[in-house]
């Protein structure tokens, strides 16, 4: 399993466009992918389980990777987060 | 005659009949069915339908209003594919054994409820978005098309709210406004409104009963107002109203996209005045040739703690990529007692004006100042920024800063973080900046004059004090002459002068800045292109010999 933590700097945080699109991101790959706030998790897979957490700039996520593309899943995902969120 | 108050989202007067637009209200029935899997595969079916329907709006969008706008109907599809949604729906449908329509009235409510109660203001107007695609997908289980009535003439639709499939749908050359009872003026209505230029009111306390339907209503944008059934005189005041407005409109169309260019052939620089990275929009909507004055406040404003410098540093890429190689000139914080900042731990000051505000605090608190600087100089490689001084008085504190811009450098080449070149130049807005012009001119790359600080300190006026009116006079001969002797120390020195302050938007000085050698006019987005006009028929030679300038 693989984590990765980050800070969010979108001053919009993650709203419903960068959601959508995280979702797509993830669904390319068969691990399961999940993203923590303030120790309330959602599937990355699921828009509405992401949008409900309310991630905002300045909030601390933690992201999970695990399954057998996991490298693959986790380099594709955090150059996402990274690039834009 | 009736007049109803409401909220503008967009200007402009519309005059026409009135189409009151009536939403069907989904009665959805509770029914038992026999075969759950064979429902389950109805349900898949017309979602398969929903999302064609959101691709077709999806393209239409596209090409009306633009990437970002459409982007609300893609987000319907994702909803729509969610797999939490879809489970609810299917496991609604096997384990009550009823119909497609319930599960999805019950799911489509209960995802809306989520959203409602949560405390972000921009997630409870996701329920709207819920809801939407639930209606949706019923509307294709009832086989009715989802859509408004077509209209034979141009109309105002007048409406309980408008959802974005609806707006989107709205045939601009038969829709001339839109007024609802409810809407937000952040709602996904509102911002196409001003995508489309349509005039529309939300919040609008109008009866939506067939008393109003098909008669001549005027919606006035600029107040927020609608009248139904207006008499003589409103109607042809507003009627006038209209036509000048469509006059400015046409006029400035065909100003878009010519150079700032005088009849003699300056060219001058025409940039725009913002305040935050969203209005810039507005900076290329119209045509300014790049940004004059980015106030950077809005970053420290409206918060408890410092922005990081990775905070920062995103804005300003942001918006030196958006400009895409135009001018962008950020000036560094520009905060005073005065603000509310409790972060900043400032003391309170009897007289905030003249207090430790702007580049006093960048300089006794280096570490704030070198957080800036490192974010707008890693910027500075993806775009053409430039970095402005405010408040400066002295050749010290242009030496000072020098001296903490190269520690920045040197800390950034040590890291091996890559920045680029910026200009770096300063605001003159006091009188002592104004004395040492010709000595600062040979420090910086430019000067800004900001003429509101600047009239202020040399009136000795306060501005917010209507009892000085009497001895407000904008167009002070003290100001000007400054403004003069500004702009002949830059050009000594091969530097170029600018205006950002208010003064920079007065047409009636236009000319005078032009004959005086401004190089450059930066103000906020609305005044660009009337003052373009000026530019465009102004003839510097002429208006020099006119003004006995040499």
């Amino acid at each position: 399993m693989k984590e990765f933590k980050y800070v969010i700097t979108d001053p919009e945080g993650i709203h419903a466009r960068p959601a959508g699109e995280l979702v797509k991101a993830a669904k390319e790959f068969q691990s399961a992918i999940t993203l923590t706030k303030d120790g309330k998790t959602g599937d990355c897979k699921r828009i509405f389980g992401i949008m409900v957490l309310a991630v905002k700039a300045g909030n601390e996520i933690t992201l999970t990777f695990d399954g057998e593309d996991e490298e693959a899943a986790y380099a594709a995902v955090t150059e996402f987060v990274k690039a834009n969120l | 005659m009736e007049v109803y108050q409401g909220k503008s989202v967009f200007g402009g007067i519309a005059i026409g009949r009135i189409s009151v637009h009536k939403k069907d209200e989904q009665q959805v029935k509770r029914v038992k069915i026999e075969n759950p899997d064979r429902e389950i595969a109805r349900y898949r079916q017309a979602r398969q339908t929903a999302m064609e329907q959101l691709q077709n709006l999806y393209q239409k969008a596209l090409k009306e209003v633009g990437e970002a706008n459409a982007a609300i109907f893609e987000i319907h599809q994702m909803m729509l594919e969610d797999d939490d949604y879809n489970e609810s729906i299917e496991n609604i449908i096997h384990m009550q054994q009823v119909n497609a329509e319930y599960a999805v009235a019950s799911t489509g409510d209960n995802f809306a409820q989520m959203f409602a109660s949560m405390e972000d203001d921009y997630m409870r107007a996701r329920s709207a978005d819920v809801k939407d695609i639930s209606e949706r997908v019923l509307s294709v289980l009832g086989g009715r098309t989802a859509g408004m009535a077509a209209s034979e003439e141009p109309v105002i639709i007048v409406a309980d709210d408008l959802a974005p499939s609806e707006t989107v749908q709205l045939n601009k050359d038969l829709v001339i406004s839109f007024v609802t009872v409810h809407g937000s003026v952040n709602s996904h209505t509102a911002i196409l409104a001003r995508t489309m230029s349509i005039p529309a009111l939300i919040g609008t306390d109008i009866p939506l009963t067939d008393a109003i339907d098909g008669k001549l209503g005027i919606v006035d944008g600029r107040n927020g107002c609608i009248y139904v059934d207006p008499d003589e005189d409103t109607l042809s005041k507003m009627q006038q109203l209209k036509q000048e407005e469509q006059e400015k409109k046409e006029l400035l169309q065909t100003l878009k996209g010519r150079e700032n260019i005088t009849i003699d052939g300056k060219k001058i620089m025409l940039y725009a005045n913002i305040g935050n990275s969203k209005d810039l929009a507005a900076v290329l909507q119209n045509d300014a040739g790049g940004i004059g004055l980015f106030r950077s406040e809005f970053l420290y404003l409206e918060r408890e703690t410092f922005p990081t410098e990775e905070e920062q540093f995103q804005i300003y890429r942001t918006v030196a990529e958006t400009m895409a190689g135009k001018p962008v000139i950020i000036r560094t914080l520009d905060i005073g007692a005065d603000k509310k900042c409790d972060y900043f731990e400032m003391e309170p000051e009897e007289n905030p004006a003249m207090g430790c505000r702007a580049i006093r605090i960048c300089l006794t608190r280096p570490e704030i100042f070198k957080t800036q600087l490192r974010a707008l100089f890693r910027a500075s490689a993806f775009g053409n920024i430039s970095i402005m001084y405010p408040m400066i008085i002295s050749v010290e504190e242009v030496h000072r800063i020098k001296e903490i811009v190269a520690e920045v450098k040197q800390e950034l080449t040590e890291q091996g973080v890559s920045f680029g070149e910026p200009k770096q130049g300063i605001m003159i807005e006091t009188p002592a900046a104004v004395m040492m012009s010709a000595e600062l001119a040979k420090e910086v790359d430019f000067f800004s004059i900001g003429t509101n600080d600047l009239t202020q300190y040399t009136l000795a006026i306060d501005r917010q004090n209507p009892k000085l009116d009497a001895f407000y006079d904008p167009h002070h001969p003290a100001v000007l002459r400054m403004i003069q002797m500004v702009v002949e120390n830059a050009h000594k020195a091969g530097i170029w002068a600018g205006i950002c302050g208010e003064l920079g938007a007065d047409q009636t000085l236009t000319r005078r800045f032009l004959a005086m050698g401004v190089d450059e006019l930066s103000m906020s987005p609305g005044s660009i292109l009337p003052v373009r006009k000026i530019i465009l028929e102004t003839d510097v030679t002429k208006e020099r010999e006119n003004n006995n300038l040499c």
